[in-house]
């Protein structure tokens, strides 16, 4: 057998034989598991009557979706299509305690109007749509994930024409008006539609198209008005909190045609617009009003609206939980498996055993590359199970007690689960190095400890503010904690993405590679040293 | 000599001010015991640890076969090595410490039953090593040296913390090694328990070799300048007698001549010769100890191995050249 091999063989011999560090394994496994269940043991359903688990309407993609807004509708057939004129969009929110909101009518950012193709009324059903935006322009949305800018030149050659190169920014992303009013076109092939925008409604740019498998033959087409929650951000000593309440957005629609409509009766389409409130609730049923008359070019309308067409962020808002809840007590693991990872070394300097490791190994590297095989091994699989158990049993806690947890893809499921054994897996090496660097296990512990799991804590307890706990969590090994992450953040979707929220500001891997880093460094670095140093 | 054994050529190695290595050179050839006395301080396990590339010297070299011990290949069926008895994780059963080296140099489980048994450790093989006493983790090193089955055994102080009975057998054992072949290198700061074993000395004294010679001769030249003690009725006449063989005879109490320059048989052959009565003839014979501590003190008189050039022998053909 090739002689690394047999070092690993050695080295593993060594780990099972020590009654301490294979209880530590064990302790690794079961404490995360217990404070992941202890964790969601306060948890209280989200206020369902009954035994039933509620939770949000979850879209096209099986991912959880707030989906309120003011529709004023009619069927729509296989082919054709819907358009619109907007002259204006204005906002309203009410005045929060404390601030001073609530008088200008300007619309939140994220607040949408426009023309939507939706599978039916139900909340979460499949759409597209085209629409203006309070301050991010004309763009296309579908399947609530899916966001498409208009393209520059179409929405800026009107605002070139009538108010000069300059203002061509501001004027792309502001809303429309009465002097500068914004055509919206959705036209149905089957299950394909096209969005595309006008200033004139003569000249049109198309934005883009979405494919809605299964999308009926008679489909919703009309009118929308939504407006998201507006959160004001108040900064204090010891961290931030955050206050919400909800805003309505008010659009004007003329010159209002829809061609292909599933009734064969269109001269008589005025009587049939209806309109819905879609996941009405009290608040946003009492902030949602449709208008309509006819005039000689078209249908007019105006529509107001609360709510949003969006996925869901910032689950526990609104009393679900994530998945990755039940992998808090992570940090517990790791912090055994980093004493392990750093002892698997530093026993041996203590007592002298490293002479006769060295002996029976006198490549170092090889020996080094053992050790820390044998360690990420060992820490791995405790990982792995840790995790896929405290994810499966949390998750299954929760549903006993009707708590709404968020749908994740399986992918996720495996990547959080997969990238947890990685997280301890490489934090245990990253000891081990540390061990041979510092030659003393408290020393080590200390060091690892100090690096990965307390700017972590820091972070998601809110105890740093939201720069600074995204800071951390970019430079330090606490990273990689990232991976641990289900929940999405969307730049279309107003929100705290904060890390006590459960949003880090890396990408999983992207996180995971931090931690990598840091490892290859220190491990490296104990290389050069273990290499040079007499033992 | 080269390719069996270990040779040892001109290693130099410093401690910041301090020379711990200044020139240690020596060879151990197979089939025989060879001590490694010095005084503590003196670079014998300097010298070990250089020799198991441990520790790495300013200077020179330490081969193996011919290899330098960081090239070998499972190196303990090369050379097996006892540094520090209390080098083990005191939580791991003996057993489990001669199981995890055996998987390093792909040794099966049944060598381990086999070493454990050869040391005597059958009954204890259970029992966390971290219970030990010092004899007994000797045991477990002497085993863990002995698993590989090499032709070269190292030992630092192997002697230490064992009781007489332990110090007899590992007497045996130590000469048995030598007997099927092997190259033995025992260091000792006791010359004395070097007595019965080995049959060479490498003699070090700050971090050079002061003496590299058989036991045999070491001896001979320590006895050659020994003195006898006579009891004789008449000892102006006795010393008359002597002093005419060439010997020299000093008074040494009352009828007591304390001779020198003569054998105590060359001193019976001469008396009887002359009809000279006497009583007693008592030589002194010189101890392995003896010749030691003289070696020793030399070292630390004279600078160098010089003083003893003349019982440098075949053992170490180019030892001391450096000093």
């Amino acid at each position: 057998m090739n002689d690394f091999l047999l070092t690993v063989r050695a080295e593993w011999t060594k780990l099972r034989t020590v009654r301490g560090w294979v209880l530590a394994l064990v302790v690794a496994l079961v404490v995360p598991v217990v404070i992941g269940l202890t964790s969601v043991n306060g948890s209280r359903s989200g206020g369902c009557p009954g035994a039933e688990v509620c939770g949000p309407p979850t879209g096209p993609g099986g991912e959880a979706v707030t989906d309120a807004f003011t529709f004023v509708h009619r069927s729509l057939g296989p082919h054709g299509s819907l358009t619109a004129r907007i002259t204006g969009l204005t906002g309203q929110r009410p005045r929060i305690p404390g601030s001073g909101g609530g008088g200008a009518p300007v619309p939140q950012a994220w607040a949408k109007a426009g023309v939507m193709v939706k599978e039916d009324t139900e909340q979460g059903a499949a759409y597209a749509a085209v629409m203006v935006t309070g301050g991010h322009g004309v763009r296309m949305q579908s399947d609530f994930t899916h966001d498409t800018a208009a393209p520059k030149a179409g929405t800026s050659s009107t605002a070139a024409s009538s108010a000069g190169a300059h203002s061509d920014a501001a004027s792309a992303a502001a809303p429309p008006t009465a002097a500068a009013p914004r055509w919206l076109r959705l036209t149905r092939a089957g299950s394909t539609l096209t969005g595309a925008t006008s200033p004139d409604g003569t000249h049109w740019t198309t934005i883009g198209t979405a494919t809605l498998p299964g999308l009926p033959a008679t489909a919703q087409a009309g009118l929308f008005t939504t407006s998201p929650e507006h959160t004001e951000v108040d900064r204090h000593a010891l961290g931030e909190s955050a206050t919400s309440g909800p805003t309505r957005a008010t659009a004007t629609f003329d010159r209002v045609t829809l061609s292909g409509a599933a009734t064969a009766n269109s001269t008589e389409s005025g009587g049939l617009w209806r309109t819905t409130v879609i996941g009405a609730d009290p608040v946003t049923a009492a902030f949602s009003a449709s208008s309509q008359r006819s005039t000689p070019a078209g249908e007019s309308f105006t529509v107001s609206g609360s709510g949003d067409i969006a996925p869901a962020v910032g689950g526990r808002a609104f009393g679900a939980r994530s998945v990755e809840d039940g992998l808090v007590g992570t940090f517990a693991g790791l912090l055994v498996l980093v004493v392990v990872g750093s002892s698997f070394v530093t026993a041996e300097y203590r007592r002298g055993l490293i002479r006769g490791t060295l002996a029976a190994q006198p490549r170092r590297g090889r020996l080094l590359a053992a050790k820390a095989l044998v360690v990420a091994a060992a820490a791995f699989a405790v990982g792995l199970v840790a995790a896929a158990l405290s994810l499966k049993l949390t998750a299954s806690r929760l549903h006993a007690k009707g708590v709404y947890v968020l749908p994740a893809a399986t992918g996720a499921e495996v990547r959080v689960v997969v990238g947890t054994a990685l997280l301890l897996a490489l934090a245990a090496v990253l000891a081990l190095g540390a061990g041979i660097l510092l030659r003393r296990g408290a020393g080590a512990v200390t060091a690892v400890a100090a690096a990965v799991v307390l700017p972590y804590i820091l972070a998601i307890s809110g105890a740093l503010p939201v720069a600074g706990a995204d800071w951390v969590l970019r430079v330090t090994p606490a990273a990689a904690f990232a991976v641990q992450q289900t929940t999405v953040r969307y730049s279309q979707v107003a929100g705290v993405y904060a890390p006590s929220d459960g949003y880090f500001p890396l990408a999983p891997w992207a996180g995971m590679a931090v931690l990598c880093g840091w490892t290859v460094l220190v491990v490296g670095a104990a290389y050069a040293v273990l290499r040079r140093r007499d033992a | 000599m080269g390719e069996v054994g270990v040779a040892v050529r001109g290693l130099h190695k410093r401690y910041g001010p301090t020379a711990a290595l200044d020139g240690m050179g020596f060879s151990v050839g197979p089939g025989r015991v060879t001590g490694f006395v010095g005084p503590n301080g003196a670079g014998k396990s300097t010298t070990m640890r250089v020799v198991l590339g441990l520790d790495t010297a300013d200077e020179g070299t330490a081969l193996i076969g011919g290899l330098p011990y960081r090239s070998l290949r499972r190196p303990m069926t090369h050379i097996g090595a006892l540094l520090d008895a209390a080098a083990l994780q005191p939580s791991r059963r003996a057993r489990n410490h001669l199981l995890w080296m055996a998987r390093s140099q792909g040794i099966g489980a049944r060598r381990v039953d086999e070493v454990i048994d050869r040391v005597g450790l059958a009954t204890v093989a259970g029992r966390r090593a971290g219970g030990f006493s010092l004899g007994m983790r000797q045991r477990l090193g002497i085993a863990a040296a002995l698993l590989g089955d090499p032709g070269v055994l190292m030992m630092d102080e192997p002697f230490n913390g064992m009781d007489p009975e332990g110090i007899i057998w590992l007497r045996g054992l130590l000469r048995a090694l030598a007997g099927e072949g092997r190259a033995v290198l025992i260091s000792s700061h006791l010359m004395s328990e070097l007595q019965d074993t080995a049959t060479h000395v490498v003699v070090v004294g700050r971090g050079r070799v002061v003496a590299d010679t058989s036991v045999a001769e070491l001896l001979a030249a320590a006895s050659a300048g020994g003195r006898v003690t006579l009891r004789a009725a008449q000892p102006e006449r006795a010393a008359t007698v002597l002093g005419a063989a060439g010997g020299t005879a000093v008074p040494a109490g009352p009828g007591t001549l304390s001779v020198s320059g003569l054998s105590a048989e060359d001193i019976v052959a001469h008396l009887t010769r002359q009809g000279v009565p006497f009583s007693e003839v008592a030589a002194h014979r010189a101890t392995l100890e003896d010749a030691y501590l003289r070696l020793t003190r030399d070292a630390t008189e004279f600078t160098g191995a010089d003083a003893v050039g003349g019982t440098r022998t075949s053992g170490g053909t180019e030892t001391g050249e450096r000093a």
